[in-house]
């Protein structure tokens, strides 16, 4: 018991330090592709210290609980899903059964949770912002869900059984070969990919909050500690999605030999450094151009990736 | 009006850095109605002009807009010198000429950047600004300051640009011409970009007409009208330029139309160092005789025209100035019903429009001794020593 608090602790305070340090290399990165010289490294830190010191608003009109729990629940929610990640990748033995499942449900937490409190705030930017989030729930789910399964047949491919264990896709993968090598696996993580940007709120999905349209929509009426929480949920959101995305298609972290560790380390920054990358060079896309880019274009691609996987376990062709 | 849900743009918000108040009324995320409220910060200028005497005025008028500091004098200028029957010489048009193009070419990577940014592409905004910066030096170099220029004076222009100097603009206006074709063919083929603008809050060809639209606002829906061309001032008879027009009246088309501009702006100040006459650059103006008179200039944003009324002593009795937003901002009557939010957040800001409210104070006091940290005179100082220190790098 003690151990698993202490894992839990762990798992989450050492995220929210990464997640924080993912957010300097991210606002460094774009300073650097926008000629302008970017923040020092510890100011995310800063930013959160700032907001916990300052008072905490709340609009007349807002639902009080709604309103100010939606942030704790959506942090809680992220906090839990990093102990079973972290815990998944590094001791892949350990997991537990269908603890995949669980991750899927609780990284979906924290934008539902944004959607109950901005709805809850009583402003009309936020409603915009709160029927745009919803929607785009639903336009990155399916997708997202279908690439995730894709990874799973590829798994399965050699042994017969599907796993929903995050510890035997990743133990799998080390042994043979990583999901992503072949064309259903690479059609899958480019898929991924996208839905994670969209996760994640960034451009050119981030119309929930639209700076210039709706300023900063579903967050909009957010100040002091109830805004530091939904910082610190973004920068640990923004720190365990490309651990996700490299524990199920690329094979997470081996700990077998001192290289394991290097390698994790450059497919996880490769993948970090890419959501800023495609943020950097896109404009904001409207939501109805979202919903249909994921449901025409993405969707048929993850189903087409996963037939192709399929089809590949059937016929054992690695490649497929 | 029925109950319709009302998301108010303004008066502070981040799409438009000066406070105005549309009031969108909207049905889901479709804009069923606008509501447009402006005048937060008015400054009474007119007013304040027919106090000042008629060589005070241009310093009053470049100050109605920040972008706008070089149209809005000379249109002042040219309503006068009407008044006056002043013969201009040539070189003074040249120099002015060169100066007007010089703050379009600013103007219209301003409005390129800020478009990319209310579109979220941050990238674009910088990008454009990084590039806008050094027309802003070369003003900077050429007039003595990077904003208002107190270049234009009744008869002719305060202060002649040396060979030197024209040689600097003839060069910088070339290097800015390359980033400014990379940022061009970036931004009119990026397929994300064209899903964004083309088709969104279209202005017809027909709306423009009735709303009297001006401007890149007007030349984006295929009304080819340009003071400069219509009613030439200062050298613009003397040159070769093309007046650039879009005819599909879509964001896209308004993008289109500065961008070109731009380019046609470096050709006509190339021509301008090119063929500027040597001579005087003042007329020397003794005074105004009673009368009146009308100027107008082609501003970065469209037509400004300025009045003004003389009963022969050495003050204005009436000015009267309208700003070309002043007839783009209502044309939104016509191209934001029906569109979604986000599409109506970047037409509103696809006329440039400009609440002319540039007349702020801010002073930064020392924590410890609640003393100004700067005087106005210290913060002169600082910044014509810099315009010194410029002058002598380059």
């Amino acid at each position: 018991m003690a151990m698993g608090v202490l894992t839990f602790l762990l798992a989450a305070v050492g995220t929210l330090v990464l997640g924080l340090l993912l957010r300097w290399v991210d606002r460094k990165v774009t300073a650097r592709v926008q000629w302008r010289v970017g923040p020092p490294w510890y100011q995310p830190f800063v930013d959160i210290l700032k907001l916990t010191g300052k008072e905490k608003l709340m609009p007349a009109s807002a639902r009080g609980t709604g309103f100010l729990l939606a942030p704790v629940v959506g942090l809680a929610a992220v906090s839990v899903s990093t102990a079973i990640l972290w815990h998944a990748v590094l001791w892949p033995q350990t997991a537990f059964m269908g603890d995949l499942i669980v991750l899927i449900y609780l990284l979906m937490l924290p934008a539902l949770m944004t959607m109950l409190g901005a709805a809850s705030s009583g402003n009309p930017h936020a409603a915009i912002g709160a029927s745009r989030e919803m929607k785009l729930l639903l336009s990155y789910e399916l997708p997202m869900v279908l690439a995730i399964l894709v990874a799973i047949v590829r798994t399965a491919g050699t042994n017969g059984t599907l796993t929903f264990r995050l510890g035997d896709l990743m133990a799998v993968q080390q042994a043979t070969a990583p999901a992503v090598a072949g064309i259903s696996g690479v059609l899958a993580l480019l898929v991924a990919i996208l839905c994670m940007q969209a996760k994640l709120g960034q451009v050119p999905f981030d119309m929930a909050e639209a700076e210039c349209e709706i300023q900063a929509g579903v967050y909009v009426e957010y100040s002091g500690p109830s805004l530091a929480m939904i910082l610190m949920t973004r920068a640990m959101l923004g720190a365990l999605m490309p651990l996700l995305l490299v524990a199920v298609f690329w094979d997470g972290l081996y700990t077998g030999a001192w290289w394991g560790y290097l390698t994790f380390a450059g497919k996880y920054l490769l993948l970090v450094v890419l959501v800023t990358l495609i943020r950097n060079t896109n404009p904001r896309l409207r939501i109805d151009q979202v919903m249909r880019f994921f449901w025409y274009r993405l969707t048929p691609v993850a189903v087409a990736a996963l037939i192709l996987a399929i089809v590949g376990a059937a016929k054992g062709i690695t490649w497929l | 009006m029925s109950h319709k849900t009302v998301v108010n743009i303004g008066p502070f918000h981040p799409l438009q850095e000066e406070p105005e108040c549309y009031s969108l009324y909207v049905d889901g995320e479709t804009v069923v109605d606008v509501d447009v409220r402006i005048s937060y910060n008015h400054r009474g200028i007119e007013k304040l002009n027919e106090s000042k005497t008629f060589d005070q005025v241009p310093f009053v008028v470049e100050r109605v807009c920040g972008i706008c500091s070089a149209s809005h004098p000379l249109a002042y200028i040219q309503a006068v010198e009407e008044i006056a029957h002043v013969e201009v010489p040539e070189r003074a048009l040249y120099l002015r000429t060169i100066v007007n193009e010089l703050e379009r070419l600013h103007s219209h990577l301003l409005w390129v950047g800020l478009a990319g940014h209310f579109l979220g592409y941050n990238t674009v905004f910088m990008w454009a600004w990084k590039y806008r910066e050094p027309v802003m030096d070369i003003l900077e170099i050429a007039t003595g300051s990077r904003v208002n220029y107190a270049n234009c004076k009744i008869g002719g222009v305060r202060r002649d640009i040396t060979e030197e100097q024209l040689k600097e603009i003839e060069r910088v206006c070339d290097e800015t011409v390359g980033p400014t074709e990379m940022l061009t063919n970036a931004i009119l083929d990026d397929p994300i970009l064209h899903a964004r603008l083309k088709g969104v809050g279209v202005l017809s060809t027909k709306d423009a007409k009735e709303f009297g639209a001006v401007g890149p606002t007007a030349r984006g829906s295929g009304v080819p009208i340009d003071v400069r061309r219509d009613d030439p001032y200062a050298a613009y008879d003397r040159i070769d330029w093309d007046v650039c027009s879009v005819p599909d009246g879509d964001v896209f088309s308004k993008a289109v139309v500065r961008l070109l501009e731009y380019f046609e702006a470096v050709k006509i100040i190339k021509q301008c160092v090119k063929d500027i006459p040597k001579g005087e650059i003042d007329a020397k103006v003794e005074d105004i005789p009673p009368g009146e008179g009308i100027g107008h200039v082609e501003a970065p944003r469209g037509e400004t025209f300025h009045y003004v009324r003389s009963d022969g002593s050495n003050r204005p009795i009436r000015h009267k100035i309208r700003a070309p937003s002043y007839v783009n901002v209502p044309t939104f009557k016509a191209s934001c019903i029906g569109q979604k939010i986000p599409d109506v957040a970047i037409t509103l800001a696809s006329v440039d429009p400009c609440y002319s409210c540039t007349e702020r104070m801010c002073v930064a006091l020392d924590a410890d001794t609640h003393k100004p940290v700067y005087s106005f005179k210290d913060l002169v100082r600082l910044s014509q020593e810099k315009t010194q220190r410029m002058l002598k790098e380059w």
